[in-house]
């Protein structure tokens, strides 16, 4: 009996510890209570020639974040964090639309060439905080947060729309083409919305470039101890460098697709709270939130997680301003849940329980 | 040759960068002088005004110089602020309580804020970032669940009178054109601050408290050997600081008696930046309140020439104050590179 129950404990015990443990949990968790609330959750239908359902609508609407938690689970495997990917959103989204301009007929630029800018200057963004962090060896919490604070200011001021002759910046740019709708829409005759292929494609190049290369080793290295990984030949300068910069590439593509959704560029809305979506999601993927080991399944698990999450709350009635009291609470339990300290203290508690039974 | 050494024995250490941001105050006001002559900028009642826009950010760079110094961060008190200005104008206005009772409620909800986000950062040990970011965000959110329109404070007398009450200066008065003679004025939260900051100053230098915070940033490993409470000190850090933002969230609604949701956005790093400016090093052990009071000066000069100027948008504010702090790191930086390969 005793031996059953401890290979019970031991199985239980080596199930919690596995490493998607925790996001899967949580994500059945909220469809669970999705499901009980509307019974027809599950339900995927085609109406106007594309899908439609709520699973198909948490989906597309996580593809941002999905993109955005994998340079943040790189950033964060790195020891670091960075807090401007928001800014860095809409300061890609200002600058792409800037550039197409808003005409009825014609872009100013090309598509092609204007989001290849944004993304250009999202890892620009990216390396300017990659550079403070990784050779300036700032942290990487205070620099990120010059950009947070400067990069709406930048992006209001990038924001310029002609009025009366005169260009007045901070306003909302509308885009009047048909074809830059496609980016965060539908591409026609096609079913499948296409954030999620950029997100799928996002996915599957990072894990290509992270398991097929030694780049994902080397990340880990740094974030354990980089002093090590520096004797044993690593350039721990540069893996950090290129992890905000791949940081920043992504904002700026969430960014896009966010400005492609809404069909213009917002400077104050664009990634507004998506800083802490992407370091729940990664919080909330099992990562080591000191950095070392990242698992990339697991964030982008708790990416869709939290957006089925949010999608729940918003149908709850919860408005978009409260959103982040409940995330906040989740990211604080998801942290605590995952400190050492307090598995070091109940273990300590159990112990002491233990003994007063034996001596008992 | 006293004076030289003393020089060298002030300037050689961490004050180097306090010296260049007083340095550079003076260089800025007088510039400012030059500049902006014509727009009164040489008016005592300038300077004033500087102190008193600036009166809750004052408190608030205090309470940073803190937590920086024990090695963390907080870069919660933005929201702490706004969630501040809303309870007092919700108190106020909407459930008609006094001013007394709401400003002691808080006070004490900072301290509680605080000591919960202390004890997850001393006795958790979770990232200051986390929880602090965590703290932001909850801050923010219980702000707009009070109410998402603005509540403006137009009925309570007493709150009402210690946001306008004039305390006239007697020197630096200048003559109208009418042949007046217009003595410049503070209102009380300058009092308030400049209080609260002498206050900070003494409990860094002078208690054991203040001597543990240094320790403690200097080297935790080493505080915790000479026999420090370690998570004490960080944990009391932390309840300070958050009784120090809601004060400063108490004296910004003195300023704009009103509270809505998107308040003080962005003010942590208004005060991160203070408190950088002014000569703290951010990985900690190092820093004075009164730097962070030249470096909230500083800011509040860039804020008037941009003001004085009248075509620049209000976002420069945020951005030129960013490349400040951007600046100011790099060169804590270098400093601290230089000071390694030299004890190398």
């Amino acid at each position: 009996m005793g031996t059953n129950s401890n290979n019970f404990r031991g199985g239980f015990k080596k199930l919690t510890e596995m490493r998607l443990f925790l996001p899967i949990v949580a994500l059945i968790l909220v469809l669970l209570v999705n499901i009980i609330k509307t019974p027809t959750f599950f339900n995927v239908s085609i109406q106007n020639g594309v899908l439609y359902g709520y699973v198909i609508d948490i989906l597309n609407r996580s593809c941002e974040l999905v993109i955005l938690a994998v340079g943040m689970t790189l950033v964060i495997a790195t020891g670091g964090i960075d807090i401007s990917v928001g800014a860095v959103s809409a300061l890609a989204a200002a600058i792409c639309i800037r550039m197409l301009g808003s005409s009825y007929d014609a872009y100013a630029v090309p598509m092609g060439i204007s989001i290849l800018i944004g993304l250009i200057a999202g890892m620009a963004c990216g390396a300017f905080n990659g550079f403070l962090v990784a050779k300036m060896r700032i942290q990487a919490m205070v620099a990120t947060l010059i950009l947070f604070t400067a990069g709406r200011g930048i992006a209001q001021l990038i924001s310029a729309r002609e009025i009366g002759g005169k260009m007045v910046p901070g306003q909302i740019i509308y885009v009047r083409m048909e074809s830059f709708k496609a980016f965060g829409g539908f591409l026609p005759n096609v079913v499948v919305p296409t954030p999620f292929f950029i997100a799928a494609a996002v996915v599957i190049i990072a894990y290509l470039f992270l398991s097929k290369t030694a780049f994902g080793l080397y990340i880990q290295a740094t974030g354990i101890n980089s002093k090590a990984g520096r004797l044993v030949g690593i350039n721990s300068t540069l893996i950090t460098f290129l992890c905000y910069v791949i940081c920043g590439l992504t904002a700026a593509l969430a960014g896009i697709i966010s400005s492609s959704r809404i069909y213009s560029s917002d400077a104050n809305n664009i990634g507004l709270y998506m800083e802490l979506d992407a370091i729940l999601a990664v919080a909330l993927g099992g990562n080591n939130m000191s950095g070392g080991k990242f698992s990339l399944a697991g964030s982008v698990i708790g990416a869709i997680t939290i957006q089925a999450l949010t999608t729940s709350l918003y149908a709850m009635g919860v408005t978009a301003d409260q959103l982040p009291v409940y995330k906040a609470i989740v990211v604080i339990l998801i942290v605590s849940i995952q400190s050492e300290e307090l598995k070091r203290w109940l273990n300590s508690r159990s112990k002491k329980n233990a003994t007063i039974k034996v001596a008992g | 040759m006293k004076i030289t050494t003393w020089f060298k024995t002030k300037i050689s250490g961490n004050n180097f960068l306090l010296f260049i941001t007083i340095a550079m105050f003076i260089l800025m006001y007088i510039a400012g002088l030059v500049i902006y002559s014509d727009q009164g900028f040489g008016n005592m009642q300038t300077l004033m005004n500087m102190l008193m826009d600036n009166a809750g950010l004052i408190i608030a760079a205090a309470g940073m110089t803190i937590v920086i110094i024990t090695g963390g961060i907080d870069i919660s008190i933005g929201s702490v602020i706004g969630l501040v200005c809303m309870m007092l104008a919700f108190m106020m206005e909407k459930m008609g309580m006094g001013a007394g009772a709401s400003i002691a409620i808080v006070l004490i909800f900072g301290i509680i804020f605080g000591f919960v986000q202390g004890w997850l950062i001393s006795y958790l040990k979770i990232q200051p970032f986390i929880v602090t970011l965590a703290g932001m965000f909850f801050c923010r959110g219980l702000t707009a669940m009070i109410s998402v329109n603005q509540i403006a404070i137009t009925t309570n007398k007493v709150f009402l009178g210690m946001a306008n009450k004039n305390i006239k200066i007697p020197f630096g008065a200048i003559v109208n054109k009418r042949g007046i003679k217009l003595y410049p004025f503070i209102h009380p939260s300058v009092v308030i601050a400049l209080i609260t900051l002498i206050v900070v100053w003494y409990i860094l230098k002078y208690t054991k408290f203040g001597r543990s915070v240094f320790a403690l940033g200097g080297s935790e490993q080493s505080a915790l050997l000479m026999g420090l409470n370690v998570r004490r000190t960080k944990l009391f850090a932390y309840v300070l600081n958050g009784f120090l933002a809601a004060l400063a969230g108490f004296v910004f609604c003195l300023n704009t008696t009103s509270g809505f949701v998107e308040q003080a956005r962005g003010f942590e790093m208004e005060a991160i930046a203070s408190a950088v400016i002014g000569g703290t090093l951010l990985t900690g052990g190092v820093g004075t309140a009164i730097g962070s009071f030249f470096g909230v000066l500083i800011k509040a000069i860039i804020e008037t020439y941009i003001r004085c100027n009248g075509t620049l948008s209000s976002w420069w504010n945020k951005i030129v104050l960013s490349a400040l702090l951007c600046f100011f790191i790099v060169l804590q930086s270098v400093f601290a590179s230089m000071r390694s390969k030299h004890n190398s």
